[in-house]
């Protein structure tokens, strides 16, 4: 086994007593690095936390009977759940991720402005703690995570009120951390690296920014006059005073229609680094995959009243939006077929980053299939606001974005920490994770056809089998968790030391030390290959001179 | 671990290659970081927008009935202060563009002053209008809309001031190094653009 | 070596399709059907659970056969071939999703359409809709057909209107439906009666009028396919449907509408002619004193203005009078649902609920009627 590895006395010692200690991640560091593991950690720690409010959902949930907590708690920890699990879990892990990656994938020193990078992300721990302690405190906002008035209006002013507050700092933060992602990509590039020779998650990154910069400020917007309705009594979104509840809807969705391909589409990224280096193959249609990414965040903008084809839409909005929707399996589609060809006739090593990557696509293809299914305004008719619906957003959020940043922390674990994950604990994770969950979301497909309505705490007992398969699944969810945790703390103490590119990868984050030194290179490095050039001969590859790359580098044939 | 056939000439590095030692301050991207941002506050502006033309649409009458007329001529004057002003501020940038500090702190001072008129103005209309903030929906949205420029002037007049603070050093700003007069610039012009479609939309439409 | 792997391919693209045909038709997914609307939608649903099982399968029978084909051998260090890819592959795998996208809109739309998703009365299509207008206070003055005025959609309605047979003759029965916390109230306005459930003949074109008293709720008839937002304030929404299948069928409020929305159901029973008959003459027989006046004295007012009622406020008087016995009733109702709930989380946590809540509902009703009781 071949391997290259950047010496030691290049990579470190130049910055002879910036090692970085332990407690700068409790710090306002300006290195897109620490500010990328805090993110993912944060984002990580809010996950139990939606978690937790899962669980108690579902146990809920487990009986017919509204037995387990009151009826408004029940709508607290929906509402929480809904917002905590998208607002500070996948929306800054996939911010963590982008931080961590997109300077070492460019070959950058750092983001274009870190200390906007840093305030970005200190703006995440305060509003995320009020927002969770709106159920221990007073009033939880109890509207949903959509928060449609005038229902929030009239379910109380602190929890709505911190609500509000919470979104807005948290929507700042992510516009915020969008400039820096768009400037960086755009302008930081090694001069060697033209955008077409550009890794995956970039591209994918590119999008995620265009859209945070289009979506969230018009979030903002609504967020701005629906605080004025609830605590200075004005009446935009309330129709007892002569408001429309109707032009909440379209500004909310305008954001998060888009906003599920925030979550989505640096996943997307990440599967598309994951799955060449993995499976020793070039990725299959580069150009194709990353236009899609431009392609799927147009086509983002122009879809929102989908989420409104019962409300009070008109009839040629919904034909319009029933169209733009679907499209939207084109995009998505070469993408998914691009993945899948990538792999075929690869030598796919089996480990915990990969198995989470094939489970991505096997289990979003089903929500994207699904999404499909709700486009169709005469069949969203039936399924809108029923467990069809959360079926379709678990799909495509858990074994979405969840399996994304599993498979991501899987894969760059060694590059950020240093050390190598534990394969056994990994694929344990990996298969309670995949069985927990498909058992806890594919019978609510079913729940949801026959008649079962979502953001209910008692039901109809005749969903009661159903219902506790379900629990049982997300059950097992939560003990999945526990082998993660385990691995990921034990490993980053004690695992086995890991070099600069454990995976033979090559794009350019492998190019450097194991963690990165603090300015990630010591010389800016210039390209000799692209991205993905897996398999390729010497000659294909276009080295200027076939010695030149390894002649400062010490390559130390392994076993 | 895996094994592969990649090796260290393909890697995708090449140290010879790079002459530069490579600590030297990257380019200045300040200021497209500026034009991105202003492209999302663009968006709050146009949402709000959207959402007021769609009140409008969907209302009978628009105004609503009963709402006391608004005059015309204070908002006006106001108007063509704070356009007259964006003329103002280009004077301090082609000033500091041939290192004439003097320039730019008076066509500052002016422009600044400029602003604290038409904040005065706004808040000298408020307090004689007829309306309060929840007396209808067009008087809310008028209050939201034109507040919420306000405060965005304010923010504008805050940064032209820091500006003129750092400007009492001779040396601050240069024809070279004056990211901070750019910028304050910049956002001044987007605070009028803004103001300008708010006023068609609210007084003339 | 070529020729088996060919047929092989061929073989496992006949069972997919097979499969996917089969599962398609046998998903048995879907409650009853109780309507034509219900038949449209769910051969819909059909089309599209067979392309998405074959997607589906082609899909996860890829990452199969990779798994177990294409696994990394022991010893094995070597890269996969250097396939950057293949544009004609491309193509088709662009081109069969945008066909199959085409060909579903299409199919969707047409579904929509005979639904009655375009009429244009409930479709809100501001251009083909005939403007009835209250200019001030004064007179009541209708203006018809492209009229152009601005109106706005304070009286338009939304949803599913007629389907285009029944276009332009009226229904055969108009029901109005009023969403509040938690309970759905129905007037029949031709017979002055008021209940808690909605009883309608089978095989009559029967339009439901709805509007909210608070806040959004949403009217979902699951056997019927049928679902519609119901806003309070000035929008009013419509539910036309042709029930084709006696029988009692549950009525879901599926709009979050506050910390008992689960419990905001009620009952639909379509009756054969006989049935229908023999509950109208008892509705007819306990029809307390108080509703007929409220219904006598807005009688004449839609008779009026018959052809242009639905879209005036003028007839929600009915509401407005019930909206000021609800003031009444409201915090007992609400009293009496919370109450409801707790109990039966305590005590019948295995018992029909059903049962209960109509129970419940028909108390609803007796309130009603009867405020101070
Ligand atoms: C990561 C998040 C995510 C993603 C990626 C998606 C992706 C999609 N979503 Fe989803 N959606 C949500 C998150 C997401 N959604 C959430 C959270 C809600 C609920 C919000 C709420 O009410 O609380 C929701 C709700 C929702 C609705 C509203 C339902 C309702 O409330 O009535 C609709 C309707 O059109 C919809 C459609 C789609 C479509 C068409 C896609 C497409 O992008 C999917 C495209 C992918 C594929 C199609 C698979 C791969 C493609 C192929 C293999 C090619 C061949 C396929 C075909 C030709 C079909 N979604
Ligand atoms: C990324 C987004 C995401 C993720 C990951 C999840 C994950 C899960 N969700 Fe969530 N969900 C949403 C987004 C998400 N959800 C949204 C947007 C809604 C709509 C809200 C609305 O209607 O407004 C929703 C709604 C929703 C509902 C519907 C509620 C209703 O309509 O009444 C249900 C019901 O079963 C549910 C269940 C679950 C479960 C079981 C998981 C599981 O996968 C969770 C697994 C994880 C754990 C179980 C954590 C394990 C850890 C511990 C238990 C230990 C805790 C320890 C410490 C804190 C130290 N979710
Ligand atoms: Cu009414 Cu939910
Ligand atoms: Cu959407």
């Amino acid at each position: 086994m071949t391997q290259t590895e950047i010496p030691s006395s290049i990579s470190t010692a130049h910055h002879g007593g910036t090692e970085r200690k332990w407690w700068h991640y409790f710090t306002f560091n300006e290195d897109h690095k620490v500010i990328g593991v805090q993110y993912l950690v944060t984002a990580f720690f809010f996950y139990l936390i939606g978690g937790l409010m899962a669980a108690v959902i579902r146990t809920e949930l487990a009986t017919p009977a509204s037995d387990f907590v009151s009826p408004e708690t029940y709508n607290g920890l929906l509402t929480l759940h809904g917002t905590i699990m998208i607002f500070l879990w996948v929306v800054p892990a996939g911010a963590g991720l982008a931080n961590y990656l997109i300077p070492l994938m460019i070959g950058a020193r750092d983001m274009a402005f870190p200390k906007l990078n840093a305030m970005a992300f200190w703006m995440i721990p305060p509003a995320g703690i009020t927002l969770a302690l709106s159920l221990l405190v007073g009033e939880a906002p109890q509207a949903g995570w959509t928060s449609y008035p005038p229902l929030s209006l009239m379910t109380g002013k602190v929890g709505e009120g911190i609500w509000i507050f919470s979104l807005l700092v948290l929507g700042t933060s992510s516009i915020l951390g969008a400039i820096n992602f768009l400037v960086t990509i755009l302008k930081m590039r090694v001069p060697s690296m033209p955008t077409n020779k550009m890794p995956l998650f970039c591209w994918s990154m590119m999008a995620t920014a265009l859209l945070i910069l289009i979506g969230t400020p018009v979030l903002a917007g609504a967020l701005i006059l629906l605080a004025f309705d609830l605590l200075v009594g004005t009446a935009f979104f309330n129709p007892m005073g002569g408001g429309d509840p109707i032009v909440y809807q379209h500004m909310f969705w305008f954001y998060s229609h888009p906003a599920v391909y925030i979550m989505v589409l640096p996943l997307f990224g990440a599967i598309s680094e994951i799955l060449p280096v993995h499976a020793r193959k070039p990725v299959f249609g580069y150009q194709a995959i990353a236009y899609s990414s431009l392609a799927i965040a147009f086509l983002g903008c122009i879809v929102w009243a989908h989420h409104m084809f019962t409300s009070g839409t008109p009839a040629w909005l919904r034909m319009f939006f029933m169209i733009a929707t679907m499209v939207i399996a084109v995009p998505t589609g070469i993408k998914v077929f691009g993945w899948l060809a990538t792999i075929w006739g690869g030598k796919l090593s089996l480990n915990s980053a990969m198995l989470f990557a094939m489970g991505f696509v096997a289990v979003f293809v089903i929500g994207g299939i699904t999404g499909v299914m709700l486009a169709s305004v005469p069949f969203d008719i039936h399924v809108h606001d029923t467990y069809f619906v959360v079926a379709h957003l678990h799909y495509v959020l858990f074994g979405g974005s969840v399996f994304g940043l599993y498979a991501a922390i899987y894969h760059w674990f060694p590059k950020i920490t240093g050390r190598l994950v534990n394969e056994t604990w990994g694929r344990i994770h990996f298969i309670l994770t995949f069985i927990g969950m498909n058992l806890t979301f594919m019978p609510m497909h079913q729940l949801g056809l026959q008649g079962m309505n979502r953001r209910i705490a008692l039901y109809d007992p005749k969903f009661t089998s159903l219902n506790e398969l379900a629990t049982i699944g997300s059950y097992l969810l939560a003990v999945s968790t526990i082998p993660f945790l385990i691995n990921a703390i034990w490993s980053w103490a004690k695992g086995p030391k890991a070099d600069g590119n454990p995976w033979n990868a090559l794009t350019l984050e492998w190019q450097t030390s194991s963690p990165p030194a603090i300015e990630n290179f010591e010389v800016l490095p210039v390209l000799t290959s692209g991205p993905y050039d897996y398999g390729l001969e010497e000659e294909e590859v276009g080295l200027p001179t076939a010695q030149a790359g390894s002649a400062t580098l010490s390559s130390s044939p392994g076993a | 671990m895996q094994g592969s056939t990649v090796d260290s000439a393909k890697v995708a590095l090449d140290y010879h290659g790079s002459a530069a030692t490579g600590h030297e301050a990257h380019p200045d991207h300040r200021l497209f970081g500026l034009i991105v941002f202003l492209g999302a506050e663009a968006m709050i502006f146009m949402g709000l927008f959207m959402a007021y033309l769609t009140f409008r649409a969907v209302y009978p009458s628009w105004p609503p009935e009963g709402t006391p007329e608004r005059e015309l001529v204070l908002p006006g004057i106001n108007t063509a202060i704070l356009i007259a002003s964006s003329f103002v501020i280009h004077r301090a940038d082609t000033a500091i563009k041939q290192n004439n500090v003097n320039g730019l702190r008076k066509w500052f001072a002016i422009t600044a002053a400029m602003g604290a008129i038409f904040l005065a103005g706004q808040l000298y209309e408020y307090h004689n209008l007829e309306f309060g903030l929840t007396t209808n929906l067009y008087a809310s949205t008028f209050y939201v809309l034109t507040g919420f420029h306000g405060l965005h002037v304010f923010l504008g007049l805050g940064l032209i001031l820091a500006v003129l603070w750092r400007a009492r050093q001779r040396e601050h700003y240069s024809s070279e190094h004056h990211f901070g007069v750019e910028a304050a610039e910049l956002y001044w012009h987007f605070v009028d653009v803004v103001w300008i479609v708010l006023f068609l939309l609210l007084y003339i439409l | 070596m070529n020729i088996p792997s060919s047929i092989l391919t061929m073989l496992a693209g006949i069972a997919l399709t097979l499969a996917s045909i089969w599962y398609g038709q046998n998903h048995g997914l879907m409650p009853v059907e109780a309507s034509r609307d219900a038949e449209l939608i769910d051969g819909l649903f059909n089309t599209m659970m067979t392309i998405g099982t074959a997607i589906f399968l082609l899909v996860e029978g890829v990452l199969l056969v990779c798994l177990v084909k294409f696994r990394r051998r022991p010893g094995d260090t070597s890269d996969g071939p250097p396939i950057e890819g293949n544009i004609s592959l491309e193509i088709v795998w662009t081109a069969i999703p945008v066909v199959i996208v085409l060909v579903l809109g299409v199919y969707s739309f047409d579904v929509y359409n005979s639904m009655g998703g375009f009429d244009p009365e409930a479709a809100q299509d501001p251009s083909a809709v005939q403007v009835a207008m209250l200019p001030g206070d004064s007179e009541v003055m209708p203006l018809i057909e492209g009229a152009s005025h601005p109106m706005g959609h304070q009286h338009l309605a939304l949803g599913i209107g007629a389907s285009p047979e029944t276009a332009g003759k009226p229904a055969d029965l108009t029901v109005n439906v009023l969403g509040l916390q938690y309970a759905w109230i129905f007037t029949y306005p031709d017979l002055g009666i008021t209940a808690g459930e909605l009883h309608v003949p089978v095989n009559k074109d029967v339009r439901l009028l709805l509007k909210a008293q608070d806040v959004i709720h949403a009217f979902w008839l699951p056997e019927f396919r049928l679902k519609q937002d119901v806003m309070p304030g000035s929008l009013q929404s419509e539910l036309r449907f042709t029930p084709t299948r006696a029988g009692e069928y549950p009525i879901i409020c599926a709009e979050l509408c506050g910390p008992y929305h689960g419990a905001m159901a009620s009952k639909l029973y379509v009756h054969t002619p006989e049935e229908y008959e023999t509950w109208l003459q008892s509705q007819v027989a306990n029809r307390p004193d108080q509703v007929q006046t409220i219904a006598s004295t807005s009688d004449p007012n839609v008779n009026y203005l018959a052809p242009f009622s639905q879209q005036l406020n003028q007839q929600w008087g009915i509401d407005r009078a019930l909206e000021h016995l609800h003031s009444q009733v409201h915090s007992q109702a609400q009293v009496h649902s919370q109450a409801q709930v707790h109990s039966q989380a305590q005590v019948h946590a295995q018992m029909d609920r059903s049962m209960e809540l109509t129970a419940d509902h028909s108390n609803l009703q007796q309130l009603i009627a009867h405020p101070a009781a």
